[in-house]
Parts: structure tokens; sequence; C-alpha cells
């Protein structure tokens, strides 16, 4: 399943993030759950990196935070060595829900992706691109109505790719999609980091989905030590993408990656 | 608003209408980018004309029965002419109007009142609901006193309106657009607030705040309810029309009705009930038309 190579004008080179002793409390209404503490990590430039846990485990959280959409309560968090403060334009999310623009049409749903300020020509011509790279070319006048929940995930990605992020967030981008639709999805993943690779990080429930994708697997947890969620494990992920789905090497650890969250789920 | 579904998500449909990702193969007989939506979607099928003309055909069935009752009953002498006058009475008088010159400036006088006090009421109502749906502060701060002033019926104003500006066009055309301001008030207030909060986020994820995430994401988001605002607010705004002309004014469709009622002519009394409703149901029809075309878009 090759993509014919893409002329990226405006793509942006891969940025390296830092994570540094980041913790985050939410409090509402005089409760407060404790949810991250004393994180570290480190995403090199070009990194693929899938984050699980269990529900309230604080994936979703961090993504946030690198994004600029929540704040860290301690620590500070850095892309290619700058600090992110606020929403950070280096950086694009994808969500779990396409969040769409249901009275827009799929081209223009991308183009609210385009960096501030883009040319218009050089826009259009980076929407088309990206409407050829998910596959949806033909569908481009189409509305988000129109359109299978698969289908609306990719145009999700290629809005998130429109931002020409150094880094590409997503939070469980497949995980409503049925499962045959999410391996193709999976696939599709790594033809466009294969195409602009950027670093990405991911957030999922699924051991599977985070062996096949990821160069590194960062489980969070509870490790005993005090409140809240911290890095449990980091399992760097054996062999090259594209990888096989059936690699006796990635059985064992699937083995090792789901007894840390049945761990997890014994404790919370 | 039951506007026919035009998406259908049965799993058969979707995986026959999924392309393959592999995009190195354009589909057969597809130009890329020259496609327009519509016209290749298997799932928006373009409704028949045909059905449209029944549909007008069956709805015009009720109101020519009621019409035909009229005649018979009024043919029959169940009533008296001045309990009941007949349809074709009532045609008279409106043909009697028309010849003398007066019916059209009832008409037109009504309409511009309608028309005015509704602009009026609707911009106001729509720069409120705006200010009180997008900010937390002014919902806390003007919200209890608009919904108190919302709770006093409207026709209560009127001594104080006549009090404060006379009998005349501006205190009619102000009762019309206290009428029309409620209803686009509450909606457009409620429409924004309600703004899908998932939208809103990506907005933010994007880059767009302040004004630029107003015009690309709130606003047009909103733009159901608003016109379902809109909608409300016209009917109210013939309401108060008629609160207004049937009070004091030497013209309009109000007053005619009023001045039927004194001199005992229940067949321009009924011309004219029969007009407010012709012209109600338009101006409704005519937003009812922009409506129908911005949930194609939106909906």
């Amino acid at each position: 399943m090759a993509i014919t190579a893409s002329t990226a004008v405006l793509t942006r080179p891969a940025e390296p993030v830092a994570i540094r002793d980041v913790a985050r409390t939410f409090t509402a209404g005089g409760s407060s759950l404790p949810v991250l503490r004393d994180l570290n990590l480190d995403v090199p430039a070009g990194e693929v990196v899938g984050l699980l846990g269990a529900s309230g485990s604080g994936k979703s959280t961090l993504l946030r935070q690198v994004c600029g959409l929540d704040t860290p309560d301690a620590g500070r968090i850095t892309i290619a060595g700058t600090p992110v403060r606020g929403v950070d334009p280096r950086c694009a999310v994808a969500f779990q829900e396409s969040r769409l623009l249901p009275w827009r049409t799929l081209a223009h749903n991308i183009s609210l992706g385009l960096p501030r300020g883009t040319e218009r020509a050089a826009g259009a011509h980076r929407v088309d691109e990206l409407l050829d790279l998910v596959g949806l070319a033909e569908f481009r006048s189409h509305r988000p109505g129109q359109i299978s929940g698969g289908m609306a995930q990719r145009v999700a990605l290629a809005r998130a790719l429109a931002r020409s992020p150094g880094v590409l967030l997503l939070d469980e981008p497949f995980g409503a999609l049925d499962a045959l639709t999410r391996l193709k999805m999976q696939d599709l993943l790594l033809d466009v980091h294969a195409a602009e690779p950027t670093t990405v990080l991911f957030v999922t429930h699924d051991v599977d989905e985070a062996l096949y994708l990821a160069d590194r697997v960062v489980l969070l947890g509870d490790d005993g030590r005090g409140p809240g969620n911290t890095i449990v494990s980091v399992t760097p992920v054996p062999g090259e993408r594209p990888r096989d789905r059936a690699d006796h090497r990635l059985a064992g650890l699937r083995v090792q990656l789901l007894d840390g969250l049945g761990v997890d789920t014994h404790h919370s | 608003m039951s506007t026919p579904t035009t998406t259908d998500r049965s799993d058969d449909l979707l995986t026959q209408q999924d392309p393959p990702i592999d995009t190195t193969l354009p589909a057969a007989g597809v130009t890329p980018g020259g496609v327009t939506g519509a016209a290749t979607t298997p799932t928006a099928p373009s409704r028949p004309r045909g059905l449209r003309s029944r549909r007008t055909l069956v709805g015009a069935i009720v109101p020519l029965g009621l019409l035909a009752l009229w005649q018979a009953v009024t043919a029959a002498g169940v009533f008296l002419p001045v309990q009941l006058p007949s349809p074709v009475a009532v045609w008279g008088a409106g043909v009697e109007l028309v010849e003398r010159g007066e019916l059209g400036g009832h008409l037109a006088i009504s309409t511009q009142r309608v028309l005015i006090g509704f602009g009026i009421g609707a911009v106001l109502g729509l720069v409120m609901g705006a200010v009180v749906g997008l900010s937390r502060q002014a919902d806390v701060l003007l919200g209890p006193t608009v919904g108190a002033f919302r709770a006093v019926p409207s026709l209560a104003w009127v001594p104080l309106l006549i009090l404060w500006m006379q009998i005349g066009e501006t205190s009619r055309i102000t009762l019309i657009a206290i009428g029309a301001f409620f209803p686009v008030y509450t909606t457009v207030a409620s429409g924004l607030r309600h703004v899908d909060q998932h939208l809103v986020e990506v907005g933010h994820a994007y880059g767009l705040r302040g004004p630029r995430l107003l015009a690309r994401i709130q606003l047009p988001a909103a733009v159901p309810s608003v016109i379902s605002g809109m909608r409300l607010a016209l009917a109210q705004s013939w309401l108060f029309l008629v609160a207004a002309e049937l009070i004091a004014s030497s013209q309009g469709l109000g007053f005619l009705l009023l001045d039927s009622q004194n001199n005992g002519r229940t067949d321009r009394l009924l011309l004219a009930i029969v007009l407010l409703g012709l012209l109600g149901k338009l101006t409704d029809a005519v937003i009812g038309v922009v409506e129908r075309r911005l949930l194609r878009v939106w909906a």
C-alpha cells in the first residue's frame, strides 16, 4: 500500500519533545484528583511514541499538555528546546471523534488546519496534496455528514497534517472505528509518517495498535509511590516498520504490556 | 424541523462507498478534483420534483375543504350573514375595498410596520443574544434582568409605550420590536451557549481565538438556532402588529378588523383575518426557504 511521494512544500521538520517533572492535579468544587506526577520523557525528532494506559491514567491529559490545550501544574514541556506556552503552532492534534465542521466541505475542513498566513494558492495546493495522501481526492466537495466514520477520521488526520506539525498528537484517533477500518487506518498512518516523517505521540487503549505503530510504547499507570500516575515502563519495539502483525517478538511484548495494564486495573 | 436525512450510514453502503486507501489508481471516469458533491454522491439523492408538487396538492386539501364547508354552511342559511358571510361575500368585500383604493394602503402599512419592527427587534435580539451567549460574565450580569423583562407579558407595555411615545408609528413599531426581540434573543443566546465544545476546542487547537473563532466556528454552528429564532420572531411580529393596530391606528389590517367590527361589516372582518393569515404564512415561507437552503448545508 504505497503512497505516491508527495511534494510537501509546506512541511516543517520533525521536532523533539522533552517532558520534565510534569505533574497535574484536577480540582473541581473543592475535591482534587491527582492525575500525573513526576513524569519525564524524551522523544527524539521523528520518533513514534505510543502512550498506553488504563482509562483515567492521564494519557490524554499528557497529550493535551504537549500541544498546550492543558497546562501542567509543575514541571515543563519543551519542543525543540523552547517551552510550550498556550496552544503551540508547532503541534497538531487529532481526536477520537473527527470533530469536523459539518457545514464545510472536506477540502474546507482540511484548510482549517493550514498555518495562519498561508498563501491562498499554496494552501489550496497543500489541501489537494493531503486529500490525495489520505485517498479522498474525489470526495473533496462532500460534507462530513455524507461520509463514513473512517473517512471522517482520515479528513481529521489530513487537517492535522495541514498544519505541517513538527509534532503530531493523536488522541485515540482510531478508537471509535470498527476493527477492519482501524487496521486500514493504522497502515495509512504508517504511510503518512513515511511520506511526512514528523514526531508522533499517540494515545491508545489497544496494545496491538501500540506495538504495530510505535518505536517505543510508554505505559502510564500508578507505580504505587504516590497519588496519580506516572510512567511505569518504556518498551522499545523491535524491528522496522511496517511490522508483521504476527511477529512472535511482538507477541511476547504484548503479554508483558497487557500484564502491566492488568496490574493497573487491579490497583485502581 | 424534520429534514429528511441525506445520510445513510448502513454498513453495506459505507463499505461500497469507502474508497481504497491506495490512491495510485484513480477510479475510472472520475477526474480528480472535478467532481461536485451532490451529483455523484450515492447518499445524497435529489428529491424528485413530482414529490414536492404532490405535497402541495395534499396540503391544499384541508383549506379547500374548509372553504367548501364554509360555502355550504352559508348557502344553507345556518348562520345569519352578519354572523358568517359567505366566501363570495368576503371576496366581494375585498374587491370593493380594492376598487375604493383602500386595501392596498392597509396591506402596505401593516407589512411595513411588521418589517421595520421585526428588523429592529431581530437585530437587537441578535446582538444581545450573542453577547449573553458568548460571555459568561455578560450572562451573569445581564441574563437575570433580560429574563425578568421577558417574563412581563409584552402587551403589558402598551400603556407605558403610549404614555411615553404617544399614539403613533413609534409606539407601534416599538411594540412589534419588543415582540420580535425576545424569541431571537433567547434562541441566539442558547444556540451560542450550546455550540459543540468539541468544535470550539478544535478551533483553539488550530489557533483560532476571539473574533476568528466566532466567525469560523461559533456563529456558523449557531445558524440553525438563529434561523428558528427569526421564524418565531416573525410570527410574534404579526401578533403584535394586530395588537398595536387594534389599540390605536387609522390604517392597517388591525384597524380594518376593529373598524369592520364597529360597522358590522363581518365580510371585511373575515377578509382582514384571511389576509393576516396569508401574509403571515407568506413571510414565514420566505424564511422557510432560507432555512432549508442553510440547513441543507449545515445539517
